[in-house]
């Protein structure tokens, strides 16, 4: 199903994301990589998107494209309403630090900053004062059960709780998209389960859109579609871990 | 108030909201470099100790030197009275003694705006001691009359004992060097020239380059100490009359008699910068400040350079999460200048210690003035920033999709 298009029928303005015929190519000449090869895709607000595959299908790429971290070589990418291509990189800084949230393989936690401390850096980064951050912040960490460790540092917490952690520093300016990159990767299967549990109930909304690259076929269940990926194509697309629809 | 009026109050809250905003995203943001960089110990530590070392380097030797320039004019400080002084138009610096004919005296007096005008000798005597060896003194000749650049601080005895035959007085540095580990005593007697002198007094006089002991007598006792020349003449000692600019009187002592005439701030530089131009000094000196400078930005800037490196994901996932490279920037120079004023605080607060040690147990010379903390302190600058240049270049050109790319 090579060059397969993941159109969704409904009106423009319900989407998060819609990507249409998106390339990407890294290098030039005889080292030249085309990690995508025309990716049309839709997210609508409300959904949970997961993207599997193997490893360098190009997932990792197509969310990073999204997310606005990454220009594409061609095509289309509107992301809330915006158009990514067209806009500026000063734009884009500060499209990414209102609208995304990321949850990272690698957690990516600040090591001198407690739990409480990195959970309030997108409010920082969005201009915050300090004490007002890390109080919003606080809140985030006790939804999530962390209200015990906020003065933690990550080296002094758990895999899944240093997950939890970046999971509320992603969610703490309450962004409309969520990205998730293998989330549960690093994680084991009791802690990987109850990572995307906290991620389906605090992070789904109605005004919000979660996208999860992931290839760990245990947490499947949790998406709303799973998009799945080869040579940089997106070759299927199952509505729900037992309902495959049309593409 | 009209509406025109009100959208322009509006406008005008608008932009300063706006720069508060702007200036609380820079604390924030601030606080989150100062935390990576404390956090990291080990590193952080290896960066400051890159720049106390140059710091402490720098400013313990640029003290030093300024010690040696001070001690080169401190006869010129310690000849308290005149504003002017006249001297044969050859003379380079205050121990670059080419006599005059005693008869300049009157010359000088004679130019108008001239107040008064005193001799005065400086030279080398050799003395003999009275258990027979010899040692090399500043011998000072004052104004028989006025005694015009007598010791402001003699602690035994008195100046007006000058006056009495054969007296002199010695700079208690000097009588310690003489007579080592010997009480203070007045009366004391040695030779120059195979005539008598007798110690009157002892004072504190400052260190000169030489460090020969300083002996003051009267101009006239002075010639007779000295070895024999045609012209003994040293210095004209002079001053402006009240209300005129000493420059001026200068000018106008050198147009009418054909002497050098300077006043004493321009004798000071004058000498410095003889020592500057004439002597290896700052050369020795400027080399171990240079090498102080870099070899302070190598460990800095490596340590620096490495911290970022291990860092680079954490500054990517910033970036990823909205930080602007300009931001970058700011965190980075943040981070620099933190561990430079802390490592200029500790260097030069080390290079001050050191200082008080030695002036207490050593007789090396020692001067901070603020002139060397300026000079430390633009030097640790540009260290800081020198280090920080070598590494954000990684941060600023890293792709925030790095973040992605897992553990």
């Amino acid at each position: 199903m090579a060059g397969l298009h993941v159109y969704d029928d409904r009106h423009t303005d319900d989407m998060a994301v819609r990507v249409r015929g998106v390339t990407k190519e890294f290098g030039s000449g005889g080292s030249l990589t085309k990690a995508l090869r025309g990716v049309d895709l839709d997210v609508p607000y409300g959904e949970m998107l997961m993207l599997v595959g193997p490893s360098g299908c190009g997932k990792t790429t197509l969310v990073s494209i999204v997310a606005g971290t990454l220009e594409p070589t061609d095509g289309d990418v509107h992301v809330l309403g915006h158009d990514l291509v067209s806009m500026s990189n000063g734009r884009k800084v500060r499209f990414r630090r209102d609208n995304v949230g990321f949850i990272f393989q690698a957690f990516n936690l600040l090591p001198a900053l407690t739990a409480v401390e990195n959970a309030a850096v997108p409010l920082l980064i969005a201009g915050w004062r300090r004490a007002h951050a890390v109080e919003a912040a606080a809140d985030v960490l006790e939804r999530l059960g962390l209200g015990d460790r906020l003065a933690s540092l990550p080296s002094e917490l758990s895999g899944g709780q240093q997950q939890r952690v970046a999971i509320a520093r992603a969610l703490v300016h309450e962004p409309r998209l969520l990205v998730c990159d293998e989330p549960t990767s690093a994680l084991d299967a009791a802690n990987g389960r109850i990572t995307m549990e906290l991620i389906q109930q605090v992070a789904v909304q109605p005004d919000r859109a979660v996208i999860v690259v992931t290839h760990d076929s245990r947490v499947y269940s949790f998406a709303d579609r799973i998009a799945s990926m080869e040579d940089g194509r997106i070759e299927s697309v199952e509505s729900g871990p037992h309902e495959p629809t049309a593409v | 108030m009209n509406d025109s009026g009100q959208g322009l109050q509006f406008a005008t809250c608008r932009e300063l909201s706006r720069s508060v905003i702007r200036a609380v995203d820079f604390v924030g943001m601030f606080w989150i470099a100062w935390k990576m960089l404390i956090g990291n110990r080990a590193k952080y530590l290896g960066i400051v100790f890159g720049v106390v070392f140059a710091a402490l380097l720098i400013a313990q030797q640029a003290s030093i030197f300024c010690g040696l320039m001070s001690l080169t004019i401190s006869q010129i400080y310690d000849t308290a009275g005149p504003d002017i002084w006249v001297m044969d138009e050859n003379v380079q610096f205050v121990d670059d003694i080419k006599p005059l004919s005693d008869t300049e005296l009157f010359r000088v007096k004679g130019v108008p705006g001239v107040d008064w005008a005193v001799r005065f000798y400086k030279g080398i005597a050799r003395a003999r001691l009275e258990e027979g060896t010899y040692e090399q003194m500043i011998l000072l000749g004052l104004d028989d009359a006025t005694l015009v650049g007598a010791p402001q601080q003699v602690f035994l005895g008195s100046i007006a004992d000058l006056r009495r035959p054969d007296a002199v007085i010695i700079d208690d540095a000097g009588y310690k060097r003489i007579w080592p580990g010997e009480p203070y005593r007045l009366g004391r007697s040695f030779e120059m020239n195979d005539r008598r002198a007798v110690i009157v007094g002892i004072t504190k006089a400052s260190r000169t380059f030489q460090s020969f002991p300083i002996i003051y007598t009267r101009y006239s006792q002075a010639v007779l100490f000295a070895p024999p020349e045609r012209k003994v003449l040293s210095f004209v000692l002079a001053d402006a009359q009240p209300g005129l600019d000493p420059e001026e009187v200068c000018r106008r002592i050198t147009e009418r008699t054909g002497l050098q005439a300077v006043t004493q701030e321009q004798f000071t530089w004058k000498t410095i910068w003889y020592y500057l131009k004439k002597t290896g000094i700052p050369v020795n000196f400027g080399i171990t400040v240079f090498l102080g400078f870099l070899v302070g930005t190598a460990i800095a800037g490596q340590t620096f350079y490495l911290f970022t490196v291990e860092n680079i994901r954490q500054f990517g996932a910033l970036k990823a999460m909205g930080t602007s490279n300009w931001m970058i920037l700011l965190m980075v120079l943040s981070q620099a200048i933190q561990v430079g004023v802390v490592g200029y605080g500790v260097g030069v607060g080390l290079a001050a210690l050191f200082g008080f040690w030695s002036r207490a147990a050593t007789r090396l010379s020692f001067f901070m003035p603020w002139q060397v903390l300026a000079i430390t302190g633009v030097a640790v600058f540009v260290i800081v920033l020198l280090a920080s240049l070598l590494s954000v270049r990684k941060v600023l050109v890293v792709d925030p999709a790095i973040v992605f790319r897992g553990g």
